[in-house]
């Protein structure tokens, strides 16, 4: 781990205790989102920001994870943590058994193949109906405890939640700055070529896919016990979608734009959800044929034209825009070799 | 169960027309641009949309459904200017991305208009008659004969027409087709709006069977590109015959039983992908022409 990672992760935790001690519950609960979703968008990132492979059926992960430790607490009366522990285990073996076949597709084809795994999982859990519920899904799930601790509120959860998005983000950090991260970001630049270098490249597109899914499946078991509740509404396509524009919002490749992406993400949806209606009622009076409120998820639009534009204009994300604007900054003081240094420098 | 099958049979041929409509978009765009364009499905709920607001205001049917093509065309060569020209340099993973955030926005703008109120549209002949121990809607000859009609065009137009040359020039080999004077950034607006009126007419045809929704467009988008890929991406005549396939597949899933229906699809998808990374067709590869 880089020095600058270390004082971010140190940073980031008193921050974190700051946040937990001052805030109000719909503020943390807020958060607790933001945690869940970063969580599983770092897995996403190592995936497809360093090695290339980009999944569209990453919230399957996180529905396994999440269906896991429901089941498992709430038909075996199973500790919540041995839950959470069978959660990730699970996503992780179901994973390697996808992953064998589904790996060997290579660029738009792998994306396609994991968009229909997710599918069927969501079909899955709709119509499996004795074990998971159905559409409607079950509740009743536990709440963590610690010895006599109870965890109950927001507050309880959002130190849960991000001390162990602190520890991924330290194993993903520790991850992609050591020779297995440069594998992989050499596997996004040529399959071939590192090949050719004698490594095994299946097996590294496999371990990373293993390993983003663990980290899904954490962040499902947690959401399981901090909503109490599942159902499939939770694990869509569409949750894939975003958690790719979490990642892509932040920088694919790199961990703490994952995690920007996703708090960024979270709070521009809640804005534009508490702001819509407004600009519905202002279209509704310039031509009255359009519905005054149409219900449903309005925030679509914003959220797609944001995806759009991100990958149109910023495709490095936030952290690509804001290494470009250091680097242009440290080259302006010699002119002469700027343009040479800037272009060596950004071998991407 | 056997005596059901020629009503699966007829049933999922109806369907599987609507999927070969929308995977012959799919196929225009991707053999000519590289772009798995995942808002196709979106141009198939403009069409039905659209053509129902103009049939509310009272115009003609046919009217109303080509002045609904005709906006989506509009639109889809809209999308290919706005938002994919500008990330042309960058790589397909991150075309796709674009383009499910063009299908989530287009979806957002069809919210805002439409609501999430499902809206009827008459069949354009009503009734349905008996063929072979099938019942056959009326409505399924319309989709059928729409799919003929539109093969038939589609191929006349590639074949037979200097601009369909220059579309076929460029899914071969855009620099070869620069060089003979075609210009590859026309022509990939071109496919969009081919590709938009396509769906657009699945959209129009498909609009009495199902109610049109905001978010109709999505599964049908995905079973269009399923069609798409079993016909091998960039053959036209595969397309057709993977949608017709994919819907007969469908239906008799559904008929044994009919909560996986969905999951049907995209075990095949499945197959036919790892079949075409390890199977006889393997080495086929990209490339290769309309």
């Amino acid at each position: 781990m880089r020095r600058v990672d270390r004082l971010g992760l140190a940073a980031l935790a008193v921050v974190v205790v700051v946040l937990g001690w001052t805030l109000g519950g719909s503020q943390l609960s807020l958060l607790n989102f933001v945690g869940l979703f970063a969580i599983s968008a770092i897995g996403l990132s190592l995936l497809a920001g360093y090695a290339g492979q980009v999944s569209l059926g990453h919230a399957a992960f996180y529905g396994i994870g999440a269906y896991t430790s429901a089941l498992l607490t709430t038909r075996l009366g199973l500790s919540p943590w041995l839950g959470l522990a069978a959660a990730i285990v699970a996503s992780a073996a179901i994973a390697a058994a996808v992953g064998l076949p589904l790996l060997q597709l290579r660029g738009h084809y792998l994306s396609i193949g994991t968009l229909g795994f997710g599918v069927i999982v969501t079909v899955i859990l709709n119509e499996w109906t004795g074990v998971t519920g159905g559409p409607s899904g079950f509740g009743g799930v536990p709440d963590f405890a610690l010895g006599a601790y109870g965890f109950r509120n927001d507050r309880d959860y959002f130190f849960l939640i991000w001390a162990f998005l602190l520890a991924v983000i330290a194993l993903a950090l520790n991850l992609v700055n050591s020779r297995v991260g440069r594998i992989l970001r050499a596997l996004r630049g040529s399959e071939v070529a590192v090949a050719t270098l004698g490594v095994p490249v299946w097996r590294y597109k496999l371990g990373v896919f293993v390993v983003s899914a663990a980290y899904a499946g954490l962040a499902g078991g947690l959401y399981a016990h901090y909503l109490r509740f599942v159902n499939p509404a939770a694990f869509t396509l569409r949750v894939s979608v975003e958690l790719l524009t979490m990642a892509a919002v932040g920088g694919l490749a790199s961990v703490w734009g994952a995690l920007v992406g996703a708090a960024a993400v979270q709070l521009l949806i809640s804005q534009i959800r508490d702001q819509l209606p407004r600009l519905q009622e202002g279209l509704h009076r310039l031509i009255p044929a359009i519905p005054e409120r149409p219900g449903g998820e309005q925030e679509l639009i914003a959220f797609g034209l944001l995806l759009m534009l991100i990958m149109i204009y910023l495709p490095g994300g936030i952290a690509g825009g804001v290494n470009t604007l250091l680097r242009r900054r440290a080259a302006r003081p010699d002119p002469t070799i700027g343009a040479a240094g800037s272009a060596a420098a950004s071998p991407e | 169960m056997l005596a059901q099958a020629p009503q699966w049979i007829a049933s999922g041929l109806t369907l599987g027309a609507i999927y070969a409509l929308i995977a012959l978009g799919f196929v225009m765009i991707y053999a000519v641009t590289d772009v798995i364009n995942l808002a196709q499905g979106e141009f198939v709920m403009l069409g039905a949309l659209l053509a129902i607001t103009f049939k509310r205001q009272g115009w003609p049917m046919l009217a109303a459904a080509l002045a609904a093509v005709a906006l989506t065309v509009a639109v889809g060569a809209a999308v290919q200017l706005l938002a994919l020209r500008p990330a042309r340099q960058a790589s397909v993973l991150t075309l796709i991305i674009i383009t499910i955030g063009v299908s989530i926005a287009l979806r957002g703008a069809a919210l805002l208009l439409w609501g999430t109120d499902p809206y009827p549209l008459a069949p354009f002949s009503v009734g349905a008659f008996d063929l072979g121990g099938a019942v056959v809607k009326r409505q399924s000859l319309w989709i059928a004969g729409t799919l003929i009609a539109a093969a038939v065009a589609l191929w006349a137009f590639l074949n037979h027409t200097m601009l369909g040359k220059g579309l076929r020039a460029c899914a071969i080999n855009p620099l070869a087709a620069r060089l003979m004077g075609v210009r590859p950034g026309r022509m990939a607006t071109l496919s969009f709006a081919l590709g938009a009126g396509l769906a657009a007419v699945a959209g129009v045809v498909i609009a009495p069977d199902t109610y049109a929704t905001y978010d109709m467009g999505f599964g049908l988008g995905l079973k269009g590109f399923i069609a798409a890929i079993i016909g091998g991406l960039t053959n036209p005549a595969g397309a057709v015959a993977g949608g017709l396939l994919l819907g007969v597949l469908e239906a008799v899933g559904g008929g044994i039983k009919s909560a996986y229906k969905d999951a049907v699809a995209f075990v095949i998808l499945l197959l036919v992908l790892l079949a075409r990374r390890f199977g006889p067709f393997a080495a086929g590869g990209a490339g290769g022409g309309l």
